[in-house]
């Protein structure tokens, strides 16, 4: 959107991004050394990590500061929106990818096994019938459960679905300067999510032991593990994120007209809230 | 730091003059001087990529082994691409468009320039990391840049440092997307409408929105590689259900737009450029704008067409058969929009007109080879054959690499405040020009006649055209130098640059003075 205003806000330089260089390189690099079984791998891997979150922080605290003494405008709101809003829409293209592998793996890969294409399984695996879930023609005599969408993934659909509601209801309470409701509505989001991650954690320890249903359990498996894993880690990010809105909302931040920080961990929080949706539907229930 | 211009109301930043030492480099909001070290850093790369290349073209000089290991050589054409891509021109047009974007739409700097910086200094991260596998146990990446299952999980220590290499530059081309993007719908000046955007704001919003599409489509495949080879998944493993063309549709899906996001910001500079020395406004510029869009969206639906030998079902292979060629016709309107404008101007041919008459001609040889390689029964004989790596050559050398060069040429007075040499600069767009067709126009021939492409050896009858390619590879490759050279003359000093610099240029970028101040426009220009 084109500005009226004859004025501009240009910040002042920063030497935290440039922090995150050492500190990506030594955790990717510590990381890689640890898969290929060097010793040192995990002590890099954790300084890396101390750098990269000490940038964060640090980063997000100039940013704070910035904000709370008031020196942005209307513009660089409109920016760190746009901003949040992209940032989110790659993350939306990264579940993409694994979304992708799931319908390819249920709509092709499984007939084209089971004799729709009759190269690939008479090359392959002749005369083998796949259904979904498998863990492939390679490992039919393996046995595995594969994970119901009642019992604790529906609970969990429940747990998502109000936390987005006390979310918006601290959002609405934002809006109206109610500093109290703010707090218990933002105390309830993050304890909806963490009661998310705790049942997530039990259910794959039910799924890894009592049900044999591993990461190499195949097709299944590795989309089983790696949706819903990927979707645990944003919401750990996301609850943590409105942990720290919390503690800025008790630090008397924010005001009813003035609150992206807010609206940012917000809009994430329900980014994670559709993609449960889209697991619940396309790995458990269907 | 200085607090001069505190006193007035017109700006509410805290910084003004640029610093001092390295601190200045390291720490850096401004956009001009991330263009700078975006460009350099491209230029760095464009040498060590280059010099990948003389060695694949040293050892196909001759048929047999001669020069290097064929497993080095394997190294070579895979790091050579993606050091291409992602360090020389991606980085390339990110630096044009740091630099440009903001004078071009009238704005103080980018939107988010401290994400600027940091994206900028991923890149350096990333390239510490890939290029370190080549010194790794069992060497480099050598199984293609299109890192294909299996062949990409038999290689040594390096294959973790390539997956979390691509992850890094990955966040950094997405991190630098979204500040250009927010940069282009929130920082214009008064009066500057979407539709009065110069062209190359205009590709620069739809390849930011592609690269922020497809990245993390990229960064999801290298991660499933990465799961399959340490964490017993099998994504592209069919004994347990997967699929190794699974692959190559989600790699694809990135890779088709990721070849659109190198040469749309090529489109951008062009449209700039004939305008300028043909002194005739852009024709048709809303169909241009439509063009750009159009292509934009066709290059999520096409990408199948990479892999038509890998085996599809017939309607797929007609599906992305048809859909490809459609892409000819948005670009064929930009072409003959470029034909337009030249139309009955008054065309002078200063260098950054010659390589953008080049690239219109060169980039549309690319183009019609591509509509070949398009025809899916016809494909069969050419996958994988010279001919598709003449075919890209034309698009990405003589396109995207020419453009940037136009670029560096016409904006090189308006950032360093001084004229090139332009007597020497007509002799690296003669020399380049000739001796990139004599690279890679033999290719065409040795491709058709069934030369496979990633080999060190070949048979005999492929001698001559090889020898041809090779002679033109070396004085291709050593032409450049004198462009690094062009370049640190023209920064170091040279005949004064009006701020007009160029008589037929239009734009806000001109009404600066050449050199441009750090911050381009402390208040907004008005835009009629």
């Amino acid at each position: 959107m084109s500005q009226a205003e004859g004025s501009y806000y240009v910040p002042h330089e920063s030497r935290w991004p440039v922090y995150g260089v050492p500190g990506m390189v030594l955790l990717a690099a510590g990381f890689a050394v640890y898969l290929n079984g060097g010793d040192w791998g995990v002590p890099t891997m954790v300084l890396g990590a101390v750098i990269t979150l000490m940038m964060v922080v640090m980063w997000f605290r100039d940013v704070i500061n910035e904000s709370v003494s008031g020196k942005y405008n209307h513009q660089v709101d409109v920016s760190f929106r746009q901003g949040m809003a992209w940032f989110i829409f790659s993350e939306v293209m990264f579940f993409g990818a694994f979304f992708g592998a799931l319908f390819y793996a249920r709509v092709f890969i499984v007939p084209w096994l089971s004799g729709a294409d009759p190269a690939t399984s008479q090359y392959l695996w002749d005369s083998v019938l796949l259904s979904w879930p498998t863990a492939g023609p390679g490992m039919q005599d393996l046995q595995y459960e594969a994970m119901g969408p009642w019992m604790l993934p529906a609970l969990n659909t429940l747990i998502l679905l109000t936390s987005g509601v006390t979310l918006t209801w601290a959002h609405h309470a934002i809006k109206e300067n109610h500093r109290s409701k703010v707090v218990l509505g933002l105390l309830a989001t993050v304890l909806l999510g963490a009661t998310f991650s705790f049942i997530q954690g039990y259910e794959y320890i039910h799924a890894w032991h009592d049900l044999n249903l591993q990461l190499s359990t195949g097709i299944y498996g590795s989309l089983f593990y790696m949706l819903t894993g990927f979707h645990g880690l944003h919401v750990i990010i996301g609850a943590l994120t409105l942990l720290v809105i919390l503690l800025r909302v008790l630090r008397g931040h924010f005001t009813p007209d003035d609150h992206f920080g807010f609206e940012a961990a917000a809009w994430y929080w329900h980014f994670v809230d559709v993609v449960w949706l889209g697991l619940f539907v396309f790995v458990y229930l269907i | 730091m200085s607090s001069t211009t505190h006193d007035t109301h017109h700006e509410h930043g805290d910084h003004h003059a640029p610093p001092y030492g390295i601190t200045r480099w390291l720490f850096t909001t401004n956009h001009k001087d991330l263009g700078v070290l975006y460009m350099s850093f491209a230029l760095l790369m464009f040498f060590v990529g280059g010099a990948m290349a003389m060695v694949i073209r040293a050892e196909l000089f001759q048929p047999g082994l001669n020069v290097v290991d064929p497993y080095f050589f394997n190294q070579m054409t895979t790091m050579h691409a993606l050091v291409m891509i992602f360090g020389a021109v991606m980085p390339g047009f990110t630096g044009l468009a740091n630099w440009l974007v903001p004078v071009q739409i009238g704005a103080p700097d980018m939107a988010l320039p401290r994400v600027n910086n940091w994206a900028f200094w991923l890149l350096p991260a990333g390239f510490v990391l890939l290029l370190a596998t080549l010194f790794m146990p069992g060497g480099g990446p050598a199984g293609g840049w299109t890192m294909y299952p299996p062949l990409v999980l038999q290689m040594g220590d390096a294959f973790p440092f390539l997956i979390f290499a691509v992850h890094i530059l990955g966040i950094s081309s997405i991190m630098g997307s979204i500040n250009i993007v927010a940069t282009i719908l929130n920082m214009r000046a008064p009066g500057m409408t979407l539709m009065k955007m110069p062209m190359f704001v205009w590709t620069w919003l739809i390849t930011g929105f592609l690269i922020i599409a497809v990245m993390p489509v990229l960064a999801g495949a290298v991660t499933m590689l990465l799961t399959d080879q340490y964490f017993g998944t099998s994504f592209f493993n069919t004994a347990g259900g997967g699929d190794p063309v699974m692959f190559q549709h989600v790699f694809w899906f990135f890779g088709h737009p990721e070849v659109y996001i190198l040469i749309l910001p090529a489109f951008g500079i062009v449209s700039a450029i004939i305008p300028t020395f043909a002194r005739k406004p852009l024709f048709g510029y809303s169909s241009m704008v439509y063009a750009v869009a159009a292509i934009a969206f066709l290059s999520f639906i096409v990408w199948a067409h990479h892999m038509f030998t890998v085996g599809m079902p017939l309607a797929g292979q007609l599906f992305f058969m048809f859909a490809t060629m459609l892409i000819a016709v948005p670009t064929g309107v930009k072409i003959f929009n470029w034909m337009a404008t030249l139309w009955r101007g008054s065309i002078t041919f200063e260098t950054p007109m010659l390589f953008a008459l080049a690239f219109v001609i060169l980039f549309t040889i690319g183009g019609l080879s591509g509509l070949m390689l398009a025809l899916a029964p016809v494909d069969l004989q050419y996958h994988d054959t010279y001919f598709v790596v003449a075919h890209f050559h034309y698009v990405l050398v003589t396109g995207a690499v020419f453009a940037i060069m136009a670029a560096v040429y016409y904006w090189l007075p308006k950032w360093t405040g001084h004229m090139y040499d332009e007597k020497l600069a007509q002799w690296h767009f003669w020399l380049s020009v000739i001796s990139v067709n004599v690279l890679f126009f033999p290719q065409h021939f040795l491709g058709l006649a069934g030369m496979p492409r990633r080999i060190p050896d070949y048979a005999v009858q492929f001698t001559e055209f090889n020898m041809i390619s090779s002679i033109g590879g070396f004085v291709f490759g050593f032409s450049q130098l004198l462009f690094l050279w062009l370049v640190i003359k023209c920064v170091r000093g040279g005949e004064k640059a009006s701020d007009q610099v160029w008589e037929g240029a239009q734009g806000l970028e001109w009404t600066l003075p050449s050199p441009a101040p750090y911050h381009s426009f402390e208040t907004p220009p008005v835009v009629k």
